[in-house]
């Protein structure tokens, strides 16, 4: 008992005594969005494979957690790269500058594709971005005026569609792919299906505010926002055969057995139609790189450029396999990033 | 007596003249209440049976098939036109070839493993025979070959992982119905795999790997597995016992034995209890402001998760060694003075022995939950895509690191079904490590507690 007491104080006394002499660090840090996490662990995973370096550490947390993390500051106990499923914000850059973190660079790696599936064994849509928000939005316009939503079926918003409760499972505010399906769906819906002239009429010309007004989704329990990821609006959509749920193309191609996929504006969703900007729910994927790091941590300027490589952000390359729509403009981020080429102001 | 002797025979009655054993109307109504609460109480206990029951149930009845896994095993020609052009085994040039280079070979092991035992599935695709290996299977052959070039030109049996969907099908996550709408196999690989099956290739036996292999990434969950969480949540139980321990019971002597009762202990004391209760995020808050931003330690390591575990077991450790000294009789303590012992070697020589079940009890319960613990560890950077292993202690507990929970937590999030099977193979393990722990904290109660 007195022996073990003592082997144990010691093992523990050696154990602290090194706490403090932490050494470099040697494996890149990176954070953000978790949209792009997968496609940063596959590249991740293929680097530290192939390469002499330590496979690099993949944080999630979301775009604007990653990005704050990034400026935080420079030294070795921040981040070196922020994954982001949205553009930086000049508040970002505000931020960064004020914490010394100058030069960024903007990564650009591919689309990302949002799509709308429902249960496989339902009936198929096609719907319109104004379909959607004819079904979503808190007022629609009814014979000439702005009504709180009265529709309750598919077939309500349009007779071809199938005579099925409208069930819609959407991301939650705090998802950059909220901000997407906002702006490309349910704005442009309600341009297209004139809910925008008529708010616009009715308040006096403000635009800001009618885009406002259009974007706000009804709250009677017909839409439901998920916070959690896509897991958790396929589990939905499992329970509720009648749901319609707002995914990733790459979670979609992962579950293909159980979803099938609604078509917008007539074409179906897929790496080719979304690159060629036919289907036009979609967004780029970004990360972001602190350049005072990159003759630092050990492998961060490889890292990056075989991140970009035509093997792995190509059209053939794994990250294509797996959902990701590749840039069109590949080579010149690639050239970008030789030159380290920092972003410039946004505009 | 006599009195006594001459009723006995006669019914007792109370004092109302009523038979003892005719029930009252008042007493029929206490007896049903009490039965009535036995009901519920009996109720009660049964719905918290059925509900762990029905949990652990449906995370065996998911998780189970997680300890066994598809392999393929193949014999595979290690070209040294592919892999060595120059032909001189020179370890830099090989560090330059790829995986990429490594999956032709595999591909045309297989197809020349199927065209010599004659299998001919219709409408299969020779492309996609090579899909049903996983794309771990180049990395598995790179490092082989790294490891001893001499190799190179040589024929070997290598056993390599089915791919995740392979897999499922002998698990029953998939089928032949499924497969057809299926973009990642089709029912004729799922064939080819029945047929390679038949001819003895292709087996489903238990995967060691489980429990040694570091996380994979989300295009080869057939790979996953717990190594590095397994060793990151070591870590920092070590670092928690090492610090909560010591800390915590010298902070608990210091408050029951020697402090004076004034204001100031009784501060101490509320506050204590109410750190047990603040929420574990908290903890991680402060962890990354205090750990990272201010003393400088790296992210996703050991240590900090160590120290903000330890911040969150110390109440709990406080409050149940406090518990245990005060169960120890004051007459212990009288009696060590009393022959001249000093109030130290009272409590050290006499006091902490007794009262030393009650600490290691507390203790391991509190470390069983900090183990399964995963918010405070999202601030710091352990919520993590992390593949290599950390290095040994006391230098590896600055690497960084995944945990269990962790583990369970990233996988639960994965777009491949198969992750689920994983996460909850990963809710078992974290689960017996929790068990073993409880287990010990019952162990030692039973064996070295005393009763006054």
């Amino acid at each position: 008992m007195k022996f073990s007491f003592y082997a144990g104080a010691a093992a523990c006394a050696l154990m602290m005594s090194f706490a403090g002499q932490a050494e470099a660090r040697d494996e890149i840090q990176i954070a953000g969005s978790s949209t792009v996490l997968p496609y940063a662990s596959i590249v991740a995973e293929a680097f530290g494979e192939n390469t002499k370096y330590p496979t690099p550490v993949v944080n999630g947390g979301g775009s604007g957690a990653g990005r704050k993390a990034l400026c935080e500051g420079v030294g070795e106990n921040t981040i070196d790269i922020a994954n982001s499923s949205s553009r930086i914000k000049q508040s970002d850059i505000d931020n960064c500058a004020q914490n010394g973190v100058k030069d960024i660079q903007e990564v650009r790696i591919g689309y990302d594709g949002i799509v709308f599936a429902s249960d496989i064994n339902g009936p198929g849509f096609a719907f319109t971005p104004a379909d959607w928000h004819a079904a979503l939005a808190a007022k629609v316009v009814k014979d000439g005026k702005l009504v709180d939503n009265p529709n309750k079926m598919w077939s309500d918003v349009r007779a071809d569609l199938p005579a099925q409760e409208i069930l819609a499972f959407i991301p939650g505010t705090k998802h950059g792919t909220r901000e997407v399906f906002e702006e490309k769906v349910i704005i442009a819906g309600c341009e297209e299906d004139g809910t925008f002239e008529a708010i616009v009429a009715s308040n006096g010309g403000d635009k800001k505010a009618a885009e406002k007004e259009c974007k706000t989704i009804r709250t009677d329990g017909v839409s439901t926002d998920i916070d959690g990821d896509y897991t958790e609006t396929l589990a939905r959509v499992d329970a509720n055969k009648n749901g319609i749920g707002v995914f990733g193309l790459s979670f979609y191609q992962n579950n293909t057995d159980k979803l099938q996929v609604a078509t917008m504006g007539g074409v179906t969703p897929s790496v080719e139609t979304i690159a060629s900007g036919e289907y036009p729910v979609s967004r780029p994927l970004y990360f972001y790189v602190k350049n005072a790091h990159l003759d630092v941590i050990p492998g961060l300027q490889e890292y990056i450029e075989f991140f970009v490589s035509d093997e792995m952000a190509g059209p053939d390359g794994p990250l294509a396999a797996y959902g990701l729509v590749s840039d069109p403009e590949l080579a010149k981020t690639q050239e970008m990033v030789k030159a380290r080429t920092p972003m410039g102001p946004l505009n | 007596m006599t009195d006594i002797s001459s009723l006995a025979p006669s019914a007792p009655t109370t004092s109302a003249g009523r038979s003892l054993y005719v029930r009252s109307d008042q007493a029929r109504r206490r007896q049903t209440a009490e039965t009535r609460f036995r009901m519920i109480g009996f109720i009660a206990v049964m719905i918290g049976i059925l509900a762990v029951a029905g949990l652990l149930t449906s995370i065996v009845f998911n998780g189970v098939s997680s300890f066994q896994q598809t392999y393929v095993k193949l014999d595979i020609f290690l070209d040294p036109a592919k892999l060595d052009k120059k032909g001189d085994r020179d370890i830099e040039a090989l560090n330059k070839v790829t995986t990429f280079a490594y999956v032709p070979l595999i591909e045309a092991s297989l197809r020349k493993l199927v065209e010599d035992r004659g299998i001919v599935i219709e409408g299969l695709n020779p492309k996609k025979i090579g899909d049903i290996i996983s794309k771990e299977a180049p990395a598995d052959l790179r490092r082989y070959v790294l490891a001893d070039p001499s190799k190179i030109g040589e024929t070997i049996e290598f056993r390599l992982l089915a791919s995740g969907r392979i897999d499922g099908y002998y698990k029953g996550r998939v089928t032949m119905e499924s497969a057809a709408l299926d973009r990642n196999i089709s029912p004729q690989q799922l064939q080819l795999a029945d047929q390679l099956a038949k001819a003895g290739v292709l087996e489903t036996r238990f995967n060691p790997s489980f429990f040694t292999a570091p996380d994979a990434s989300d295009t080869r969950p057939e790979a996953a597995g717990l190594g590095v969480a397994i060793i990151g949540s070591a870590y920092m139980m070590l670092l928690v016992l090492c610090l909560s321990l010591p800390i915590g019971v010298a902070a608990s002597i210091y408050l029951e034995e020697f402090a004076p009762q004034n204001k100031w202990t009784d501060l101490i004391e509320v506050n204590i209890a109410n750190l047990a209760a603040v929420p574990s995020i908290v903890f991680g808050i402060l962890g990354l402001a205090i750990f990272i931003n201010y003393a400088g330690l790296p992210r996703s390591a050991p240590i900090v998760g160590g120290l903000v575990l330890t911040l969150m077991t110390l109440p709990t450790i406080i409050i149940a060694t406090r518990a245990a000294l005060k169960a120890v009789p004051p007459s212990i303590r009288d009696a060590a003075l009393g022959v001249g012992a000093s109030k130290m070697q009272a409590i050290f020589h006499h006091v902490l022995p007794l009262a030393a079940p009650g600490i290691l009890t507390g203790t391991i319960i509190g470390l069983a939950q900090a183990l399964g613990e995963t918010a405070p560890l999202l601030l710091i950077g352990m919520v993590a895509f992390v593949r290599e292993y950390p290095g040994l202690p006391p230098e590896g507990i600055f690497d960084p690191a995944s945990a269990l929970p962790v583990q369970v937590y990233n996988w639960t999030q994965r777009g491949d079904p198969a992750f689920v099977e994983r996460a909850s193979g990963a809710i078992i393990v974290l689960l017996v490590f929790l068990l073993f722990m409880n287990a010990i904290a019952i162990l030692l109660r039973r064996r070295f507690e005393r009763r006054w």
